[in-house]
């Protein structure tokens, strides 16, 4: 029996469990204290910053001839926008960084911070997307004409034709407000300088500690050889943290002039306000429709506003250009015209968040489809049906190759899951009683585990992609598999473990799986995009059949026997047919202490690595949301929450639960509570989890999945990704639910998230049902 | 999120603790639960240079009945409210409140009277103790004094409590069996601060209101008793149309708080909602 297909018990949680983790707060013991003094102004000069004598202070001029932070895209319709590590002349969002204070503690570090004094000239901020791009709005940066950092177009088909033909053209603006990642752990990083060698250790919560080497040294101007990082346990990171923060930049910088170890332990305040955003989004969508609900061709301009700064290493061109090639999602559109713009104001930079834009272009696609359907006398599913991709492979409108799914299966599965006819029935029992039950659908195909082709696309400056492994067994007979890609919670150590002991023939207990730390790991991107499965798996798939043959070559001089007639399995070697066999540990003795009766493996040994870089695939599911809504409050329950996931071979079903469940809160948080505001002065009002509404168990209802197997040749391992498909398809399910519920009261939802608050408000601007 | 510097007592007897007090005036504070407080120092919202911690004060965390009164202790801490304390009308009424207030963790610490020296206009006790015109026992080395909560209530963390005073009781009216209850709140997420909170009691005979308290909290800054709208329910049957009425004059009388969570419009909209279910539930339908 295999062990890829197990529910094995994830390794990682013993430790995890009993509160034995080490994050960077726990290894921090006796380094001094980095606070950060940030700005109260969203937007202004800086006339002058004064600091009590004595104080240990860093300011933009001590750091004259650093940085700065300028990531780039080698494309003409970006606006690269350089970003000082500590803001310079002028202060571009409430929550930037000014100066930062080193102290012995964090109470005193705490205490030297609120000493020093920061005159700024105030200057009216741009807020909102409506204020950056009004004519005459102040530039957040003189550089971007018109506020705008991004500005992509892409045209196919024959839109125009496709409108005049159409039966009915459906048309609206959705509105995503503004979203915070909030990893448990918020941002840290210690950072130790060796008097001796001069060389830095930097201790982080990251996603992907290469990278973070790369853009630390190439800022610094050091040779990446002088850096090491160490991704110690990471408390969730679900993209805030693969981008680069200027603050760790800095805590480098500390180590490397005052020497020995420094420490920024970002708080929740700073998290909420200062960390990077997700989500702000606005898209006027219009479908062109044919009376049997075929979409003809869609046009749509989408408008994310993207903050005052980019980020590294994947830009602020990230949101708009997910939006951009993936908005026609899992339906055949062929006619598709789109205008995807990057807005800068002057608000927390974004980054990407699990789910980058798909979770929006998703909820405002599967609106779209309700729309058409209720518009054309139509039933939804039926609409959907019409339009969804049912063959394989297949090219979308924006040259991304399908590979295989159950695009229509999963609805199909998902309906009658749900018995939507005896749900029709119970809505209409319960509507009598003057009570709002709705059913939403939420259908997509998520882009996962791709390599540098599809990062190539985008022409980043640099272009994330491949994953490398690297495989040694040891003389024990264990293996270790050093990996670049960095897990912070997904419990990959324990997938590698079982895609490895399948193929090498021992036990998962026996493979130790080594990531973040780039003095030990080879070079890699990182865990985020769904990818790590996929990439580090097939990676990890592909050494593990080179160290197989490896294994086979001494086993057949072993046993004398051909290399083609070894099985190898259950931590033996044996000659198929016969009784003949030997136990892997004794041939790992073997290859190391009598190597030289083994010239055949002299190069390696019994060490193997790969590289995988696949163009990516494609997962898919069915979300399917049944909430009651109280029209007196505008609160909304969700009674069942039912998903059906296509990710292909499950390597770890548990764990591909777990990422589901998880994604699925996310979503609903996305879909009903979290939102960041800002007031008209560009002030963040939500900087505490009283106020940024993270909902809790008490909120999230149990959810129930149901599994499809596609398996394609797109992944060599047959699995496809499932990290982020959970946050994708759980808005759009709650808000079409929500407007099932709402809809003999003719309001229409086309915001998220969409609060009591708001259900009210169009509950008052049309009270009689119609 | 660490507290500016300060410094800590931890007295042993009711005048110590007042001692310290009248010593450190306005730079002192009381700490008992510190559930608001230690969050509003580590936010550095609060700066208090001395906390007078009462936790080790002998003879403050009770809850008894006597004469007709429930007496509650400066200590007795929320949890404690989780089981029934009282008789009558405030038996199930009392642990129905208690589980809206936070999260166990909190129920544990914080304190009954910690509430009402807080004085968060969301706070259920405040609005228990408004609503049933609680006597509030004060005592400081200048002596002891009661006030009644439409005097103590100033506005939203305000209350007549002088630097020098500590709460000691609060003394809640014991309701007999002829009184019916209800209690409804609304918060966007199990344990958050109510948007909208009411309180209600009904002293129901043949078939009639006879007496009526309606309390609003968690919409204006600070909780109050609807008079209009218990005018109005004395002497009707509580049925429906004089419910949605009671909360369509609730919804007026009050003057809304407007915040990150919610503007005037909604929370008036909440306030009926929550006053028609509170009376609902006390009329029994």
């Amino acid at each position: 029996m295999s062990w890829v297909g197990r529910r094995l018990p994830r390794y990682e949680d013993p430790v995890l469990l009993r509160g034995q983790g080490s994050y960077v707060a726990d290894l921090a013991r006796g380094a001094r204290i980095l606070r950060f003094v940030r700005s109260p102004a969203a937007r202004g000069r800086i006339l002058g910053i004064a600091a009590p004598p004595g104080a240990q202070v860093i300011t933009a001029a001590d750091l004259d001839g650093v940085g700065p932070l300028c990531p780039r895209l080698n494309r003409p319709d970006y606006v690269p926008i350089a970003q000082p590590l500590l803001a310079k002349d002028r202060v571009t969002y409430v929550g930037e960084a000014i100066a930062a204070v080193l102290a012995d503690t964090a109470a005193a570090a705490e205490d030297l911070a609120d000493g020093i004094a920061v005159e700024i000239a105030a200057e009216a901020p741009v807020v909102t997307l409506d204020e950056a791009l009004a004519p005459g709005a102040s530039l957040v940066h003189d550089r971007a004409a018109n506020n705008t950092v991004i500005d992509a177009r892409f045209e196919t088909g024959d839109v125009a034709a496709a409108f005049a033909s159409a039966d009915r053209i459906i048309e609206f603006a959705f509105l995503s407000h503004r979203q915070a990642a909030m990893p448990l752990e918020p941002r840290g990083a210690l950072a130790a300088c060796d008097p001796a060698t001069r060389r830095v250790t930097l201790t982080a919560s990251t996603q992907a500690p290469h990278i973070l080497r790369t853009g630390i040294a190439d800022i610094l101007g050091m040779p990446e050889a002088d850096l090491r990082v160490i991704a110690p346990d990471v408390g969730g990171g679900f993209g805030q943290k693969m981008a680069l923060p200027p603050e760790y930049v800095v805590a480098v910088w500390a180590a490397r002039h005052f020497g020995g170890a420094v420490v920024w332990l970002e708080d929740r305040l700073e998290n909420l306000t200062a960390a990077f955003h997700a989500r702000d989004q606005r898209l006027a969508l219009r479908g062109a429709f044919a009376r049997d609900g075929a979409l003809l061709a869609l046009d749509a301009d989408i408008l994310c506003n993207v903050g005052a700064y980019s980020n590294y290493p994947v830009t602020s061109g990230v949101e708009p250009l997910m939006a951009l090639a993936e908005l026609p999602g899992p339906y055949a559109v062929r006619n598709y015209r789109v205008r995807a713009r990057g807005i800068a104001t002057n608000t927390c930079p974004m980054a990407p968040y699990r789910g980058v834009s798909r979770p929006v272009i998703t909820a405002a696609m599967e609106r779209l489809m309700e729309c058409a359907a209720a518009s054309l006398g139509r039933d939804a599913l039926e609409v959907r049906r019409r339009n969804l991709i049912t063959s394989f492979p297949c090219i979308s409108a924006t040259g991304i190759v399908h590979d295989g799914g159950s695009y229509r299966e999963a609805m199909e599965k998902a309906a009658e899951v749900v018995d939507v006819a005896g749900f029709r029935a119970r809505q209409r029992a319960a509507r009598a009683e003057g009570r709002h039950l709705g059913l939403g659908f939420s259908v997509f195909a998520e882009r996962t585990g791709y390599g540098t082709p599809a990062f190539a696309a985008r022409r980043m400056e640099i272009t994330p992609g491949f994953e490398r492994v690297e495989l040694v067994m040891d003389p024990s007979g264990s293996v270790e598999a050093r990996i670049g890609s960095s897990p912070h919670g997904q419990g990959l150590k324990t997938v590698l473990a079982q895609v490895l002991a399948d193929e090498i023939g021992i036990r998962p207990d026996q493979i130790r799986v080594v990531a973040g730390d780039t003095d030990r790991t080879p070079y890699g991107w990182g865990t985020f995009a769904s990818r790590s499965a996929v990439l580090a798996g097939g990676a990890c798939k592909l050494a593990a059949m080179r160290l197989r043959e490896r294994l086979a070559t001494v086993a057949g001089q072993e046993l004398e026997a051909a290399v083609s007639d070894i099985e190898i399995g259950d931590g033996r070697a044996a000659v198929r047919g016969t009784d003949l066999g030997i136990e892997i540990r004794q041939l790992a003795r073997a290859a190391y202490h009598q190597s030289h009766r083994f010239p055949a493996i002299a190069e390696t040994g019994l060490s193997a690595a790969a590289t995988y870089d696949p163009p990516g695939t494609f997962s898919n599911a069915c979300h399917v949301a049944i909430v009651e809504v109280d029209i007196a409050t505008g609160g909304v329950a969700i009674e069942r929450f039912v998903v059906v996931e296509d990710a292909g071979l499950l390597l770890n079903p548990m764990i591909v639960d777990g990422q589901i469940h998880g994604g699925v809160a996310q979503g609903i948080a996305n879909a009903l509570y979290e939102e960041v505001v800002y007031d008209g002065d560009g002030n963040a009002l939500t900087g505490s989890l009283a106020d940024y509404l993270v909902p809790t168990l008490a909120e999230i209802p149990g959810i129930e999945i149901h599994h499809l197997e596609t398996i394609t040749e797109a992944s060599v391992t047959g699995a496809k990704g499932v990290g982020e498909g959970g946050a994708i398809g759980a808005p759009a399910a709650v808000l079409n639910a929500v407007a099932d519920a709402l809809q003999p009261f003719g309001v229409g939802i086309f915001a998220m998230p969409i609060t009591p608050q708001r259900i009210l408000g169009l509950l008052r601007q049309n009270r009689s049902p119609s | 999120m660490k507290p500016a510097a300060f410094r800590y007592f931890a007295p042993r007897t009711l005048d110590e603790a007042l001692a310290l007090l009248a010593e450190h005036g306005e730079e002192g504070k009381v700490l008992a639960g510190g559930q608001s407080l230690v969050p509003a120092m580590n936010f550095r919202l609060a700066r208090p240079a001395s906390l007078i911690d009462i936790n080790r004060v002998a003879g403050l965390d009770y809850v008894r009945e006597q004469d007709g009164i429930l007496r509650i202790g400066a200590l007795a801490r929320h949890a404690r409210f989780e089981r029934p304390v009282a008789g009558g009308a405030l038996a199930a009424l009392l642990p129905r409140v208690a589980r809206h207030i936070a999260h166990w963790p909190i129920r544990v610490r914080g304190t009954f009277a910690g509430s009402l020296a807080h004085a968060d206009p969301a706070s259920e006790w405040c609005l228990i103790a408004a609503t049933l015109d609680a006597e509030l026992a004060i005592a400081s080395r200048r002596g002891t004094r009661t006030v009644r909560p439409s005097e103590y209530f100033v506005a939203a963390l305000t209350t007549a409590l002088a630097e020098d005073e500590l709460l000691t009781e609060i003394r809640l009216p014991l309701l007999d069996r002829r009184w019916r209850t209800g209690f409804a709140e609304f918060s966007r997420r199990a344990g958050d601060y109510g948007l909208a909170i009411c309180a209600a009691f009904l002293r129901i005979e043949q078939g009639r209101i006879a007496e009526a308290r309606v309390g609003v909290g968690g919409a204006a800054d600070r909780p109050s008793r609807i008079a209009a709208a218990e005018q109005l329910l004395i002497g009707s049957d509580g049925g429906n149309t004089v419910r949605r009425e009671a909360g369509r004059i609730a919804a007026q009388a009050i003057e809304p708080l407007e915040d990150v969570q919610a503007s005037a419009a909604f929370r008036r909209d909440l306030v009926q909602a929550m006053v028609e279910r509170a009376l609902a539930q006390a009329c029994g339908s």
